[in-house]
């Protein structure tokens, strides 16, 4: 632990490599008191319909455990299922010596700023595991609620799929209605051991002044599926983020599925990067993004390193009503027989599709926003029903609030 | 009833319909010729309210609403339907998503009626996504099932469909505009044509068509004037012997 505080103190500094700057300094870390709550049911009625905007349920059906973290303090946290855990990172830091055998493993500390704060302040963050062979039958849910107006949030987040185990996992991060300013920076780093899939759903819920840092790596073993989505449709002031996932064993697979809403003023960096470091191993990356005058680059950069490598980058986006779309798809093959591609598209909304729904009846405004539903709308292949009518019941919401 | 009197069509610069006198009477079908950019796809986008197509002149009563400047859903709500002939894709919108939004709120067997188009496979399927030419053709009629227009405007509504799926076609457009023959213990085959209402305006090139669906009147468009009003199958053969050329010669 010596070590990563030097690391983290001398990178304290360090900007980020992409990213408007933001100065830690005009945000309070001091932690805040919040009890915690044994029973959800009991949460003040206004967090919870925060929280259900974020995909938290906080009647628990249809969940197989649940975290919850208000500012800097963990209110809740259990698992309902054998064999799943889900506990606070410091206290599994403090108990567990495999939380520490994972803890900054894939993160640099060092790697930026940003890194380097969530180490010198750590204000907790979930670590999520499954043993070796379980099944989630349901998925876990997780939060990160911001709470007090010109907070900074500093969590780090452990999920782990052990070999042969099946883990999904719903992470929502959401701001109290009363929060005008925040900062949250989240370091996660994500496990898919040997044969175990893991999916992991993220949706971003936050307020116009609030900046967001998410530094995230992933490892996926032999014949490991990682699924990652991310779902951003709510303003946002900055958010800058490139998570990257490794293929190290052979016939792993990763798919990366983002769904980006830009409103005005907000700015949207986001990225996906997947090294294909192993043999027979396949990745994809499939973009949306919509802006009505928020700016939104974005990125995506697939690495082939071994010959026979499968990727597949698809990056689409739509300006609705001004703003800007920078799409940036990479594509890096360094070994003979990969087969890459990639396709990326900007473009507004057809005028011909919406009149051939209005001539079926629809009128302008419905129509438009059909067609931005099913522009917004992916199919993900291996999500559990729950989480993709979460991910489907916030593309409803948007689409009709982008009219 | 649909009545056009003395329309004038631009598109762009382009005069493309001149001095068209048109009436659709409830229950009567008409049969729309004429070689390939006379106007025939101008003149049913025009009746069903695109537009791009700008009337210069003229106007468009139905049902007794001057509809020439009225947008094109609400022109659907009055009862006006169309079958494309070239429909956009639209992504990620379900063919399901679009037979219901056709019904607009009326509960429907969605399931059901793509079963009568053998079109079931295709529910699941972004609406015209890949759909060949006689796919889509089917496709326009499962939402037409569900839409129920009072005036069905029909493209080319056999073009690109095999022989397997032409007469399955041409049966369910004489169903749409009540003209399929069926027996009826309660009333005879006259009782039925009395009580039609329901109006058609087809385009065919082929004719093949004419095979399933009668007709009472055949227009002839050339050079976008309507240029001769006769029997379906009259100007039908009369084309195939003559060409377009000499068979308007007639309305001269």
């Amino acid at each position: 632990m010596r070590n990563l505080t030097d690391k983290a103190r001398e990178a304290k500094d360090k900007k980020a490599a992409i990213g408007p700057d933001v100065d830690l300094a005009t945000f309070t870390a001091e932690p805040v008191r919040h009890d915690y709550v044994k029973d959800l049911k009991t949460l003040p009625v206004l967090d919870r319909d925060r929280l259900i905007q974020a995909g938290i349920d906080t009647s628990e059906d249809g969940r197989a455990g649940t975290y919850i973290q208000m500012d800097t303090a963990v209110v809740h946290a259990h698992a309902k299922q054998e064999g799943l855990e889900v506990i606070p990172i410091k206290e599994a830091l403090k108990k567990h010596e495999w939380a520490r055998e994972h803890y900054w493993k894939l993160v640099s500390v060092d790697a930026d700023k940003y890194t380097a704060a969530a180490e010198l302040n750590l204000h907790d963050g979930y670590v999520i595991r499954a043993l070796p062979g379980t099944k989630a039958v349901w998925p876990v849910q997780a939060c990160l609620y911001l709470d007090k107006d010109n907070i900074s949030q500093y969590v780090h987040n452990l999920v782990i799929a052990e070999e042969g185990s099946e883990l999904h996992v719903i992470s929502g991060c959401a701001t109290s209605p009363r929060l005008k300013r925040g900062l949250h920076v989240g370091i996660s780093e994500f496990y898919v051991k040997k044969n175990a899939k893991l999916s992991f759903t993220m949706i971003h819920h936050w307020a116009e002044e609030v900046m967001v840092r998410p530094r995230s790596v992933g490892i996926v073993e032999e014949g490991g599926l990682f699924l990652n989505n991310y779902i951003c449709m709510k303003p946002v002031r900055s958010l800058q983020m490139y998570p990257t996932t490794h293929l190290v064993g052979r016939g792993a697979v990763a798919r990366f599925y983002s769904i980006l809403v830009g409103t005005p003023g907000s700015e949207m960096d986001v990225g996906g990067r997947i090294v294909l470091a192993a043999e027979e191993t396949k990745a994809e990356i499939i973009a949306r993004a919509i802006t009505n005058g928020g700016k939104i680059i974005n990125r995506g950069d697939l690495v082939g390193e071994m010959a026979g490598v499968k990727a597949h980058l698809e990056c689409k986006g739509m300006i609705l009503n001004g703003g800007i779309i920078h799409a940036i798809p990479e594509l890096q093959g360094k070994a003979d027989g990969v087969e890459m591609s990639h396709e990326a598209a900007v473009g507004k909304i057809a005028q011909e599709e919406i009149l051939y729904l209005m001539s079926r009846g629809l009128s302008e405004d419905e129509a438009i926003s059909t067609i931005v539903r099913g522009f917004l709308s992916v199919d993900i292949p291996g999500l559990p029903t729950e989480l993709q009518q979460e991910i489907d019941r916030a593309v409803d919401m948007t689409s009709k609030e982008v009219m | 009833m649909l009545l056009i009197e003395d329309l004038q069509v631009k598109l762009g610069e382009r005069e493309v319909l001149r001095h068209i006198d048109l009436q659709i009477n409830p229950g009567e079908t008409h049969i729309l010729f004429g070689p390939n950019g006379s106007g025939k796809t101008s003149l049913l986008m025009t009746i069903m309210g695109y537009p791009q197509y700008r009337v210069t002149a003229g106007r468009i009563i139905f049902k007794g609403v001057d509809i020439t400047n009225l947008p094109i859903n609400e022109r659907a709500r009055l009862g006006i339907g169309m079958s494309y002939q070239r429909p956009p894709t639209v992504n990620g919108l379900k063919t399901r998503q679009m037979v219901q939004i056709c019904a607009g709120g009326r509960d429907v067997d969605v399931t059901g009626m793509a079963a009568r188009m053998n079109f079931t496979d295709f529910l699941e399927r972004d609406i015209n996504a890949g759909f060949s030419g006689g796919e889509i053709k089917r496709s326009e009629l499962v939402q037409l099932m569900a839409q129920q227009p009072d005036l069905l405007l029909f493209d080319e509504p056999e073009s690109g469909v095999d022989l397997e799926n032409i007469a399955l076609i041409g049966h369910t457009i004489s169903r749409l505009l009540q003209r399929d023959f069926h027996t009826d213990p309660n009333k005879s085959q006259l009782q039925r044509k009395k009580e039609r209402t329901r109006m058609g305006l087809i385009i065919t090139h082929t004719g093949f068509i004419l095979d399933y669906v009668t007709a009472d009147k055949g227009q002839v468009l050339f050079n976008g004037v309507l240029s001769c009003s006769n029997n379906p199958t009259d100007i039908f053969n009369c084309i195939k012997v003559m060409g377009y050329e000499e068979c308007v010669k007639c309305a001269i």
